[in-house]
């Protein structure tokens, strides 16, 4: 049995997720999903900068489009030092397809003009 | 310079209410916002978990921004401005383009969100060295300016900008060493306990604080003690955490510098001003709304409130409310109600309540009442003083009613 | 190089005594240790211009207290300096109280100090409705004053600066060689000479002038803790609030600042780092405790700051004149309270001694005297206006809490004695001051130094050399 607090929406649920797979406690079936994955392979999204050229930022919000494996988040931040963006940039513009070989990319969270 | 609806600030408060107020028919509505660019301080939140309720999906602060700054068509915004004072509905505020400038507003919306509190107002004592930043500004340097404060930090306070940037600052290769929490809960949100500092193997000390600040020029060393139930360092149990860096998250405060100076009057439990449920202020046809009223959790009850405010204010020329309001209190375990005030004349829909409790709460009851007679009785779970609750009442329920007063009863102790 | 004559500290004295010379036709040079002047005892104190009625008549402590004090008012006017009279209270709780105020009346009678009243509880609860109940009487001295001390200390350098005299900070002085001729400094690995020295080393006096081999003075640091409060309790009093001094000691002080601000403090507390301004729970705990007995009702969460100063003692009095190892070497040593007071007229007696040494001091023609500086935020709407029309950089607030342009941040960048850090700034500009302390405009002020001295972020501190803030940027090292 795994007592889980649930990170997908502000509310915190107290989750339990029992050996035989079940799981209590939810209030949505996100909270479910997210249950399950936690208990046996977890995953973060991962919200970081990446260096910005030719705009008055420095620095480019980015994120990964999808939740990565939790292990392969500081291989990701790796991946992403040795990024960098020209303006202008849209929100949503790939950064970097298949980060880590995860098959997910890293997307521009703003627009960013030249 | 004249303008039907004058929002100050351009944060999600301010977004929200300047695009409600056009939408509600508004003619000139204009933004007067300090920053070079609209979204407040959004910009500097890159981590996800904003509108979840609004939108269905856990956006980063500059998306959420976005989706407001892509609605800004046929609304003036003036960037690079301050506004120095408001009298009446006048404001008057400054950029280096425009100069100095007054704005005759038929409505103005105050919005300017809250700002940090300092080491200075919790008194640390010791050296004052670099290397203390409040959790913004350290997040300001690392996010928008892409800069590192420094490499080995302790977090004080465990409110959710600190345990943000204790999973940020990690996450760009520095070592965070400890979460040092005064009270025996955390006042930031469980999930972020969670992946912020869980994910991390980052400690907290719960009834823990720092009790002496070390470092002739940058910061040495804190000395961190277990605290009493009155929240006293006891002694014995200091021990010393080298580091370089110390983020405070020790609770934010209503930018009220200018509701002040207005004269509006301001509730001493909240510190920012007194609102009726549509938002206007103690100033007629001045309205406030998001962090410059009560500091949220959620951006997406900010924007709610923005455009609450926002809508009000466009109207606010046709409406003559007179039958008087409800004073709203809080009651036993409840810290603060917002509005203080409700209209018995208001609009039609129902009202909501927002408020804190005062202690961890894991099971209780939440109780409305006017004088002795029940209004509303809601059962909650796992509340605490990190989150704020809200409960909707009916309007009719307030038409007769003298004072409302919110409770906690049969309230299970402890943490959870 | 060769000087007439180096100034050995740059905190008010040595800055005053930098302004009086700067008039005279000689070559003047101020060493600093630290990366800025004011950084020591003058950034740290009550900020108080005592009207003189402490002191024993006929010291040097009260001649130097009431010349002091009565040139403040031109002084600070002429330097665009904050200084308000705004007079003081010492006030008593006891039987046993009244009398030692009223042997303090008769001490400032013979001091001369003018217009000293000792008034009953209700004269006193009249003048300070917020005081405690517990006051009994109290000695009114309506010339007491309130300034901005670094302030002070930064003007008069900045004029002596303007009229010629050389500083240097980061220059701690290691060495004093003399012969017949004068002396040879050695400050930051530099060797400058000079025919005469002023040792005005604050805490460090004794240490300089036993570089020459002089003796007959240690000073001890004694550390004074501090409260600065936001302006919401500013106006809770009106008059300097001292208390009636016992066997216990001075008791702390309750005052108005020329920012607005309160202050309320100091303890006293022995100790021997003469770089330790650190403030403990102890000193503070007492601080709030003692200063309850003047005025119960300050809201200590509208704390903006703590902070601690460190003050000269050793001497019973004032040490003004040569050393009796060399004539040429004027010692201004244990200048402790009322020190800043005395400021101006102790460097008004240090160029006296200089002129019996043997210097000539001859008075320049072309002296400019006085400052002006421009505070925004204290400008009329229409002057406010017809500024930014000038100059856009007036229309940009950087400080939000104070107002302060980035104009003026400009203006002090660009004035004599530039600010190296973001402490700099604020003591100059007044940016960071206020109730959010910089949170908003640290990094703000940071940009624009960094950009004006065409320096990286990385280069940029916050206060005195060493402390950096921050570490590189992220995204691992620059490709």
């Amino acid at each position: 049995m795994k007592e889980l607090i649930c990170i997908v929406c502000p509310s915190g649920c107290h989750i339990t997720v029992g050996d035989d797979g079940t799981v209590t406690g939810n209030t949505c079936k996100r909270g479910e999903a997210y249950a399950r994955k936690e208990a046996t392979h977890p995953t973060r999204v991962l919200t970081t900068t990446v260096r910005l050229e030719s705009a008055v930022l420095r620095r480019l919000p980015v994120k990964t489009r999808e939740d990565i494996p939790k292990e392969k988040l500081f291989d990701a931040m790796r991946a992403l030092d040795g990024v960098t963006v020209r303006a202008p940039v849209r929100r949503g513009d790939v950064v970097l397809r298949d980060v880590c070989a995860t098959g997910v990319d890293v997307i521009a969270c703003r627009d960013v003009n030249a | 310079m004249r303008a039907d609806v004058t929002v100050i600030g351009a944060g999600p408060a301010g977004l929200a209410a300047a695009i409600a107020a056009k939408e509600a028919g508004a003619g000139r509505v204009l933004i007067l916002e300090r920053a070079q660019e609209p979204g407040g301080i959004l910009n500097q939140c890159i981590h996800n978990g904003f509108g979840l309720h609004r939108f269905g999906e856990e956006l980063t602060g500059p998306e959420y921004a976005g989706r407001f700054s892509d609605r800004l068509e046929g609304i003036e915004c003036r960037y690079d401005t301050m506004v120095l004072a408001l009298e009446g509905r006048t404001v008057t505020a400054v950029n280096p383009k425009d100069g100095l400038f007054t704005v005759e507003s038929g409505a103005v919306v105050l919005a300017m969100g809250c700002r940090e509190r300092t080491r200075g107002a919790i008194g640390v004592p010791g050296d004052r060295p670099s290397g203390v930043f409040t959790a913004g500004a350290a997040q300001r340097y690392m996010n928008i300016e892409g800069y590192r404060v420094g490499e080995r930090a302790v977090i004080l306070g465990s409110g959710d900008i600190g345990l943000i940037m204790a999973r940020r600052m990690t996450l760009e290769g520095a070592k965070v060493l400890a979460c040092v929490e005064l009270m025996p809960y955390s006042s930031g949100l469980n999930r972020n306990i969670v992946q912020c500092l869980q994910d991390y193997d980052i400690p907290l000390y719960l009834s823990h604080t720092i009790v002496r600040i070390i470092g002739k020029t940058r910061l040495e060393a804190v000395i961190v003690a277990r605290v009493d139930e009155n929240r006293r360092p006891i002694p014995g149990t200091e021990f010393r955490i080298d580091c370089d860096t110390l983020l405070l998250s020790v609770g934010l405060i209503p930018e009220n510098e200018l509701s002040r100076g207005a004269g509006l009057e301001i509730d001493p439990h909240t510190n920012g001003p007194v609102v009726y449920d549509d938002m206007e202020t103690s100033e007629p046809g001045v309205f406030a709304c998001g962090n410059v009223v009560q500091v949220h959790d959620l951006v997406d009850y900010v924007s709610d409130e923005g455009e609450r405010a926002g809508r009000a204010a466009a109207v606010y020329a046709e409406r003559h409310p007179d039958g008087g309001a409800v004073e709203t209190v809080p009651g036993e375990g409840i810290g603060y109600v917002v509005p203080q005030r409700i209209r018995r004349d208001g609009g039609e829909n129902d009202v909501t309540l927002f408020f804190r409790v005062r202690t961890p709460c894991p099971k209780g009851e939440l109780v409305v009442r006017d004088g002795e007679r029940e209004i509303v009785r809601k059962k909650r779970l796992h509340m605490t003083p990190g989150e704020m609750e809200k409960l909707p009442i009916a309007r009719e329920a307030v038409r007769n009613a003298q004072r409302l007063t919110v409770s906690l009863e049969r309230a299970q102790e402890g943490t959870r | 190089m060769r000087y007439d004559c180096i100034i050995i500290g740059g905190g008010v004295v040595g800055c005053a005594v930098a302004y009086t010379l700067a008039r005279f036709r000689i070559r003047t040079l101020l060493l600093e240790a630290q990366n800025d002047v004011a950084m020591g005892t003058t950034r740290a104190n009550s900020a108080i211009v005592h009207a003189g009625y402490d002191p024993e008549p006929g010291s040097a402590m009260a001649r130097t207290n009431l010349r002091g004090s009565a040139m403040m008012e031109e002084l600070c006017r002429k330097l665009d300096v904050r200084y308000e009279r705004i007079g003081s209270l010492v006030l008593g709780f006891s039987e046993k109280d009244r009398e030692t105020l009223a042997r303090l009346y008769d001490r400032g009678v013979k001091n001369g100090v003018p217009g000293l009243r000792l008034l009953d509880a209700a004269e006193t609860r009249k003048m300070e409705p917020n005081l405690s109940e517990n006051v009994a009487c109290a000695l009114y001295a309506p010339t007491a004053g309130i300034v901005d001390p670094w302030g002070l200390a930064l003007a008069m350098a900045q004029v002596a600066v303007r009229n010629g005299t050389e500083v240097r900070t980061d220059a701690p002085v290691t060495a004093i060689a003399r012969d017949a001729q004068g002396f040879t400094v050695t400050a930051g690995g530099e060797r400058y000479e000079a025919r005469t020295v002023v040792n005005a080393a604050g805490g460090n006096a004794d240490v300089i002038h036993g570089m020459i081999g002089g003796t007959g003075f240690t000073l001890h640091p004694d550390k004074g803790a501090y409260y600065l409060l936001d302006k919401s309790q500013g106006k809770l009093v009106s008059h300097v609030i001292f208390q009636c001094p016992t066997e216990k000691g001075k008791g702390v002080l309750v005052s108005p600042t020329v920012h607005g601000n309160l202050i309320v403090g100091p303890d006293a507390v022995p100790q021997t780092d003469k770089e330790d301004v650190s403030t403990s729970s102890e000193s503070l705990d007492f601080i709030r405790k003692t200063a309850a007995l003047s005025v119960d009702c300050i809201n200590y969460r509208d704390s903006i700051r703590n902070f601690a100063g460190l003050r000269a003692r050793g001497t019973k009095d004032f040490i003004i004149g040569p050393s009796p190892v060399d004539a040429r070497f004027i010692n201004l040593a244990g200048i402790q309270s009322p020190g800043l007071s005395a400021s101006p007229a102790i460097a008004e007696e240090a160029a006296e001694w200089l002129r019996r040494a043997g210097l000539a001091l001859e008075e320049r023609d072309d002296f400019e005297d006085g400052r002006r500086r421009v505070e925004f935020r204290k400008l009329s709407r229409d002057e406010q206006r017809a500024l930014i029309e000038k100059n856009p950089a007036y229309g940009r607030v950087i400080c939000r809490c104070e107002t302060i342009t980035e104009g003026e941040i400009l203006d002090a960048l660009h004035a004599p004695l530039p600010p190296k850090t973001i402490d700099g700034v604020k003591r100059r500009c007044g940016s960071g001051m206020g109730r959010c302390q910089g949170g908003f405009c640290g990094p703000r002020v940071h940009e624009i130094l960094a950009r004006e001295w065409k320096l990286p972020m990385e280069a940029i501190e916050k206060d005195r050399k060493g402390s950096y803030i921050l570490t590189g940027e992220t995204k691992g090292e620059r490709a």
